[in-house]
């Protein structure tokens, strides 16, 4: 699919979305089970995205004590913990990755 | 406070609306930076990623979106993907659409448009103050078009950083760093946990799916994780 009929139908989706209840009040009520499960949705989604994107490196899945984007995310996730700073997680993050790379490049 | 039933008049509201939003573009213009940087990093030409800032307008989905197109994903997944992550706008819809029903067409489209998580949590506010205004609408419509308008100018920065800096940055790995960012601090409870872990396991174990379809099945496994595990605490 062309990406720009990608983003095209992805706006339509979430304006329709987002205009659901607004034009069909008194229509419809939401479901309990919905409201529930939507709690979960964002933690969920992009834990989905974080796991697979420490892991993979140069799009190659590296499970490995070599791979220093493992150490660097559990540090950024140490941080995050601590902190609940989004700027200093990413700097962490990506400090601690800039670090590594340059110690195994030197080894 | 009594308040006649004439109410404020609506540029006094449009700018009330201006002004409370101002602190949260604090917290919302880093990441319409770090989106504009990271879809041309994915991929993504100049026009396509400021397009998406405006089309989409939905700052999780278009992370997503966008590390989706940069790893070759099928367009019917992607879309999916935009669905189940704005889903929540569902609910925000539920919430203030009572409050506009005596509005005309025009006015809901646009206001559904604008209908973010941060001009969702000032609009309700203001809609659910008890004085009888029939105006409060442009409040959340000047709540709403200061936040595109910060999303929009913060996406071209981006995208104009994200051109100069060096192409063998690891700049992709800023994607999982703003998500780590974001999860972490929901994991509140075991069923938010376990949601996490699930959800992150089953996507290392479909990574190699094509199409990034494990994706999807990763977030609904990391769902009814979670929803089974509160369930079985009540």
């Amino acid at each position: 699919m062309n990406i720009w009929l990608v983003m095209l139908l992805g706006g339509l989706l979430t304006v329709a979305t987002r205009l659901s209840f607004i034009l069909l009040i008194d229509k419809m009520k939401v479901p309990d089970w919905f409201r529930r499960g939507l709690r979960f949705v964002p933690v969920a989604v992009l834990s989905a995205i974080i796991l697979p994107g420490l892991a993979t490196r140069n799009d190659v899945l590296e499970i490995s004590w070599h791979n220093p984007q493992l150490y660097a995310g559990l540090i950024a996730i140490l941080v995050a913990w601590r902190t609940k700073n989004v700027l200093l997680t990413i700097l962490t993050g990506m400090g601690a990755l800039l670090l590594l790379q340059l110690l195994l490049i030197a080894h | 406070m009594e308040v006649t039933h004439a109410g404020i008049p609506s540029r006094q509201e449009f700018w009330r609306g201006v002004r409370d939003e101002a602190p949260i573009l604090l917290g919302v213009a880093p990441f319409g930076l770090i989106f504009g940087a990271l879809a041309i990093n994915a991929g993504l030409t100049s026009a396509a990623a400021q397009a998406m800032s405006a089309i989409v307008f939905a700052g999780s989905s278009q992370f997503i979106a966008a590390q989706m197109i940069g790893s070759g994903a099928s367009g019917l997944i992607i879309l999916m993907m935009i669905f189940v992550v704005n889903l929540r706008h569902a609910l925000y819809s539920a919430s203030v659409a009572p409050h506009l029903r005596h509005l005309g067409l025009g006015w809901k489209l646009l206001l559904g448009y604008l209908l973010t998580d941060e001009a969702y949590a000032l609009a309700i506010t203001r809609l659910n103050q008890p004085d009888d205004s029939p105006r409060k609408h442009w409040y959340f419509f000047g709540a709403g078009i200061t936040l595109w308008t910060t999303w929009q100018i913060s996406t071209a920065i981006g995208i104009f950083v994200g051109a100069q800096l060096p192409a063998d940055w690891p700049l992709g790995f800023i994607l999982p760093l703003t998500f780590i960012a974001l999860v972490v601090p929901a994991l509140k409870d075991r069923a938010a946990v376990a949601a996490a872990v699930v959800a992150g396991l089953v996507g290392l174990a479909t990574t190699g799916l094509p199409l990034k379809t494990g994706l999807l099945a990763a977030a609904l496994a990391g769902i009814l994780t979670g929803m089974l595990l509160e369930g079985r605490r009540k």
